[in-house]
């Protein structure tokens, strides 16, 4: 079965993977310019970027190609975190001032299939026929990051997107009602958005970076024997 | 006590009270009736609130999140090394499998590959956990029903594996076992005897469990018709696993998308059911479960030597890039989508659970039905809450 060999990942396919070039040349033919770009990693996946105003009739259009099974829906903040990555506790010391520089569009790294928003949508379905899975994309407006749902294709989505939107704030336009999911009500704030701290690690560095009461000098000396002579009897019983 | 004696002033009383009665019986609707968020049927700290008219459900709301730990948020101050311990409690009772998507992730950015003997480790311990899952379910769908003897069984016999499990691993419940480009030690000696030993039990605990319920007049009126989800409506909402299997979508990602471990080496069968009820989801969850215990003694038969471990550098950094990996695991599609920008920990982790996209469904299949059998379908459905709520 040709599905088999795609999903294997013992032998890197140096080939052009046909099935999903077929996937994405099938899905250009529907959308037209509404497939704004696509990455191909043979044998292995598949993203394609949709223009935002068609993210409906992408989902329409993956259903009608078979891509019938509803995976996930989600939300990537690509900003950079500005407390830093917070395990890093020299990071944090230094850059704990900086109020939420939101950087310039441009400068944000995207990952594949690209973009040019700080907030970006992405949704995987697969296919259970065809065995093939394709992840898609679109970008979400800056100042008003707004969406069309998915739930009425794929009710699966219904969940998803009250997860996406308490979490990250994106709206999702027809949806039959943006509740909190796992929020309680009245909670403030996007947690999962980069610029949300993480309270616990900004209050108390991470364990194991300091914590440790230093040890006396006229200690160290003697401590040091006993762990050697402990160290050094253990050898000897295990040889 | 009547204040007339007058037979015809009696006839028409009684005729009101007849009347006021068929009303009474009419106006049934407006009920809220709570299930959860302690219930024994929740697995956890789920609370489903329903709307009543007199025995049946108009609508059902589950409501998740009393036990939300913002795994998403903290992967993303995590070394690769240490999300593994994360997400073990993600589904705390199939632990070892939640890590096995996650490596296999990182593992594919990495361009990484555990050694062959690594990879058959893996599948074996990841279908321990699937039998130690599972068969708590199997028993536990008895509760559901009234009947307690199952589920003693169930923890019976889970023991078994479970101590396999800790024998290999050092964990019974949080294995963290499973490293970036292999393994963190090798099997103990002995253990494989002990294994075969222990799914030949396991065999028979599925033919105990088969003839306890399945064959159980009661079992089958409470189950058979109850809960289809057709076809169409399973792959919409996203259900994986057994209870996709269940509505006859022949689609296991260990035979269909096999993301490089051992199952394609050896010989077994995908079990579906054309049904969609809750009694068919039973019935794969149980075929599945001996399946399993024939998967592991096919591994064990074939198992290669050599090296556990692939070369990798002692402090793990990921290169730039994005990749999805999902495994069958006991509940059903576990997927973790990782986007990495070269360094220590990941940029944002994307958790797929099974229990997630599989009690979404609750909504639509709760429509109707009567009170008790909305916790039947909940049993048949078998949900983690840790799966849920993340």
């Amino acid at each position: 079965m040709a599905a088999e060999s795609a999903g294997d990942e013992e032998t890197p396919v140096v080939a052009p993977d046909e099935i999903r070039e077929g996937l994405v040349a099938e899905l250009t033919t529907i959308l037209g310019d509404g497939l704004v770009e696509s990455h191909i990693e043979p044998g292995t996946d598949v993203w394609v970027r949709i223009a935002p105003d068609r993210w409906q009739d992408a989902a329409r259009a993956v259903k009608s190609m078979g891509l019938n099974y509803f995976s996930f829906l989600s939300v990537i903040d690509w900003m950079e975190a500005p407390e830093g990555r917070s395990e890093n506790t020299e990071l944090d010391e230094t850059e704990q001032t900086d109020e939420t520089p939101v950087e310039d569009a441009a400068v944000l790294d995207h990952g594949h299939a690209g973009g040019s928003t700080r907030l970006q949508v992405f949704a995987r379905v697969e296919s259970p026929t065809r065995h093939v899975g394709m992840t898609l994309k679109a970008d979400l407006a800056d100042t008003d990051p707004r969406i069309g749902t998915w739930s009425d294709v794929f009710p699966g989505a219904d969940w998803h997107e009250r997860e996406a939107w308490e979490m990250f704030g994106a709206h999702f336009d027809g949806h039959p009602g943006l509740r909190n999911l796992y929020l309680p009500s009245g909670f403030q704030g996007r947690p999962l958005r980069k610029d949300f701290p993480l309270l616990a690690r900004q209050v108390k560095p991470w364990p194991g970076v300091v914590d440790i009461e230093e040890i006396p000098p006229e200690l160290e000396a003697e401590l040091e024997a006993q762990v050697m002579a402990a160290f050094e009897s253990e050898q000897g019983e295990g040889s | 006590m009547t204040a007339t004696s007058d037979p015809r002033q009696l006839s028409y009383i009684a005729h009101q009270a007849a009347d006021a009665r068929v009303n009474v019986e009419l106006h049934t609707g407006d009920m809220t009736l709570n299930i959860g968020p302690q219930h024994p049927a929740t697995h956890g700290t789920l609370r489903i609130a329903t709307e009543l008219d007199g025995e049946v459900v108009v609508r059902a709301e589950p409501i998740p999140g009393y036990m939300h730990r913002g795994y998403e948020k903290l992967t993303e101050v995590r070394t690769y090394p240490q999300v593994t311990t994360l997400i073990n409690r993600i589904d705390w009772v199939g632990s070892f499998a939640n890590e096995v998507p996650f490596i296999l992730a990182a593992e594919r950015l990495m361009g990484v590959e555990a050694p062959p003997r690594a990879q058959w480790i893996r599948t074996i311990l990841f279908e321990l956990s699937r039998i130690a899952n599972i068969s708590l379910f199997l028993g536990d769908m008895g509760v559901q029903l009234g009947a307690i003897t199952p589920v003693f069984y169930a923890f019976r016999d889970r023991e078994r594996v479970l101590n396999q499990i800790e024998a290999a691993t050092g964990g019974r419940f949080h294995p963290n076992f499973d490293r970036i480009g292999g393994l963190k030690d090798d099997l103990p000696k002995g253990w494989i005897a002990e294994t075969r030993d222990a799914m030949a039990k396991m065999r028979d605990f599925c033919d105990e469990m088969e003839g306890l319920l399945m064959g159980n007049e009661v079992f089958e009126a409470r189950c058979r018709g109850v809960g289809v989800i057709p076809e169409e409506v399973a792959l919409g909402y996203g259900l994986s696993g057994a209870n996709l299997r269940a509505s006859g979508v022949d689609w296991d990602l260990r035979r269909d998308r096999n993301p490089g471990l051992a199952w394609d080496q050896v010989e077994w069968k995908v079990w579906t059911h054309p049904d969609g009820d809750s009694f068919a989801r039973y019935w794969v969850r149980l075929q599945e479960t001996r399946e399993a215990t024939l998967i592991v003694d096919r591994l064990l038969d074939s198992l290669p030597s050599g090296p556990i471990m692939a070369k990798v550098p002692r402090i793990i950094k990921v290169p730039e890039g994005e990749a999805y990996v999902s495994t069958e695991n006991p509940l059903g599609e576990m997927g973790y989508y990782i986007v990495s920008k070269g360094d220590l920990g990941p940029f944002r982790v994307k958790i797929r659970t099974p229990s997630f996209n599989n009690i979404s469904i609750v909504p639509w299949i709760m429509k109707g039905v009567y009170v008790p059998d909305v916790i039947t379908i909940l049993g048949s459905l078998y949900f983690i809450l840790g799966d849920i709520d993340r």
